[in-house]
């Protein structure tokens, strides 16, 4: 009984979907919107069992002192801040909270995204290595299209402009194209296999 | 004077939209009227004016720009409307004809996805008949898939390090098709991991997602008869923030060393940052995702990586479960139907004939 109501739930769930795409008439029409709302509100009470889930296991660690108990206690501290702020005096522009949020949030949330300019160096730079023939190609087409982007290519070569372009519209087109349609039919499928029950490794165990 | 008055006269005088048609909005579930009409080059806006019958007064129901020629009305079903459309400049104006009567009713078809409701119905008969074949014992043959089968290899090589297994099961909502995929392989993982008595850590972005996977590799303990393996402190909520949730990642990464990083589901930019960081702690990376943006990535930095559709295939791989291994054979065979009807397109467009095309618009 515990994995026959989910399974009929979510067959009648992904039965009802499919059925409003395809009947505008009611009682389908307006039904993607009504299960986006009961979603919402699950996300809302979810969001709750989150912050719970943190502050109990942030608490333990702190009561243990296990290793790295320092973080927690930033963590916790910075979590009754904003949540004191928040609910205490708004969130709006000017407030406590948005003024934390963005002068130390936002500041720190692009440092980690400026981060990324590094980590694409070093990843080129094992990806570009020309050991084997597909390497060579890769490493290739990589510098015909990063010249192809900026002036100093069509200085060395008039040409290179067009080839970069005609690299990122065709084979690379075409790879995109073939993994999308791959992705499109194994999404129906995946969906396909949860909706009728042969997939229920999501409600736990393997069987 | 008079050549002045007759000038002004004849300035005012402004032509009235042309071509006005009236109709029920196709494809909805009611409720609406749609109009359209030939814009007029006097124009600086149009009024609609509408008369509910048995009425006999036209009212204005709305005013749109000058560039607008298709309008739609929310109205009553079932009641019988006419239209007409005033072209307006300044205090001048000039009134289309009315309309036909036209009245509004739900559509119990949405005709524009019929071609839709056909490609969904050849490749669910498909995927059903497979399935069908391997239950009845019929043998299907599937293509290797290197990540899948060096997931035996990564759980192995933590469980000889002592070392936990990190599972990060993408950024999005439980509503994603890619985070249902990754939580069907999570479970494989998971069963695998217990029977080694090697931890498995699965830090989560989203609230919903987090109990899903608490509950899933609490189920694969128990269903390898390892209860004591599960630590539900291992399976925890970080922050809805990208950022913080990546910082928070790398640091996991940096403190526990993982010796086996499993990157599956739905990424954004934050996919180098992790798999670069995986990288250089020197744990076996496997990473999925259906993000094309980020496959690039992925590839770069990680050991073995799902391309797309891979992502959908690997819990039934993992599993060998004929059910779902029939399904996977149904996905090939339509994927060479969509090849066949690309080759066929080519070759029909490239020689003029656009029927074809038609086929497949909305």
């Amino acid at each position: 009984m515990k994995r026959q109501i989910p399974l009929i739930i979510t067959f009648i769930a992904g039965i009802v979907m499919i059925i409003q795409y395809f009947i505008p008439h009611e009682p389908f029409a307006g039904m993607q919107q009504l299960f986006n709302q009961w979603y919402l509100i699950i996300a809302a009470f979810a969001m709750i069992l989150g912050i719970g889930n943190l502050l109990k296991i942030h608490s333990g660690r702190i009561s243990r002192k296990t290793s790295g108990w320092g973080y927690s206690i930033v963590l916790l501290t910075g979590l009754t801040v904003m949540l004191i702020s928040g609910l205490g005096w708004g969130i709006e522009r000017g407030t406590f909270f948005f003024y934390l949020f963005w002068n130390l949030h936002i500041p720190m949330a692009s440092t980690m995204f400026a981060l990324l300019a590094f980590f694409v160096a070093s990843a080129s730079y094992r990806a570009f290595r020309a050991r084997t023939i597909e390497a060579t190609l890769l490493l290739i087409a990589a510098i015909v299209v990063m010249l192809s982007r900026v002036p100093l290519g069509g200085y060395i070569w008039s040409k290179i402009p067009f080839a970069g372009d005609w690299i990122m519209s065709y084979p690379n087109m075409a790879g995109q194209r073939a993994i999308m349609i791959g992705i499109a039919l194994g999404t129906v499928s995946t969906s396909l296999r949860i909706i009728l029950g042969i997939e229920r490794t999501y409600l736990g165990g393997g069987k | 004077m008079t050549t002045i008055v007759l000038l002004t006269l004849l300035y005012l005088q402004i032509s009235p939209p042309k071509d006005v048609r009236v109709f029920d909005t196709p494809n909805d579930a009611g409720g609406s009227i749609t109009i359209t009409w030939e814009s007029s080059p006097d124009a600086e806006g149009y009024r609609i004016l509408r008369m509910a019958l048995p009425d006999s007064v036209y009212t204005p129901v709305d005013w749109v720009d000058a560039a607008t020629k298709r309008y739609v009305d929310k109205v009553e079903d079932g009641v019988k409307y006419r239209y007409i459309i005033r072209t307006e400049r300044g205090s001048a104006y000039a009134d289309s004809e009315p309309t036909d009567e036209v009245w509004s009713h739900g559509n119990v078809f949405h005709r524009g996805r019929t071609n839709v409701l056909i490609g969904v119905a050849v490749y669910t008969t498909l995927l059903l008949s497979f399935i069908y074949f391997a239950k009845r014992g019929k043998k299907l043959f599937v293509r290797k898939i290197a990540g899948l089968d060096a997931v035996d290899e990564a759980i192995g090589r933590a469980t000889e390090m002592g070392k936990p297994v990190l599972y990060i099961p993408g950024l999005s909502t439980i509503s994603d098709v890619a985070t249902l995929a990754s939580l069907n392989i999570l479970g494989r993982i998971a069963r695998k991991a217990a029977v080694h008595g090697t931890r498995v850590i699965v830090p989560n972005r989203n609230p919903i997602v987090m109990p899903v996977c608490q509950e899933i590799v609490r189920e694969a303990c128990l269903d390898v008869g390892r209860p004591d393996v599960y630590r539900e402190d291992d399976i925890f909520y970080i922050t809805f923030s990208q950022f913080g949730y990546t910082a928070a990642v790398d640091g996991i990464m940096l403190r526990e060393k993982p010796a086996a990083n499993f990157f599956l589901g739905m990424f954004w930019a934050e996919s180098l940052i992790l798999a670069e960081t995986g990288a250089s702690t020197g744990a076996i990376q496997i990473a999925g995702t259906d993000a094309i943006h980020q496959l690039p990535f992925f590839i770069t930095a990680c050991d073995y990586t799902l391309i797309g559709e891979e992502l959908y295939a690997a819990s039934a791989y993992l599993s060998r479960e004929p059910l779902s291994l029939g399904s996977l054979k149904g996905q090939d065979w339509t994927k060479l139907i969509i090849g066949g009807l690309i080759v066929a397109g080519v070759i029909l467009v490239s020689f003029g004939s656009d029927w074809f095309l038609g086929l497949f618009s909305s």
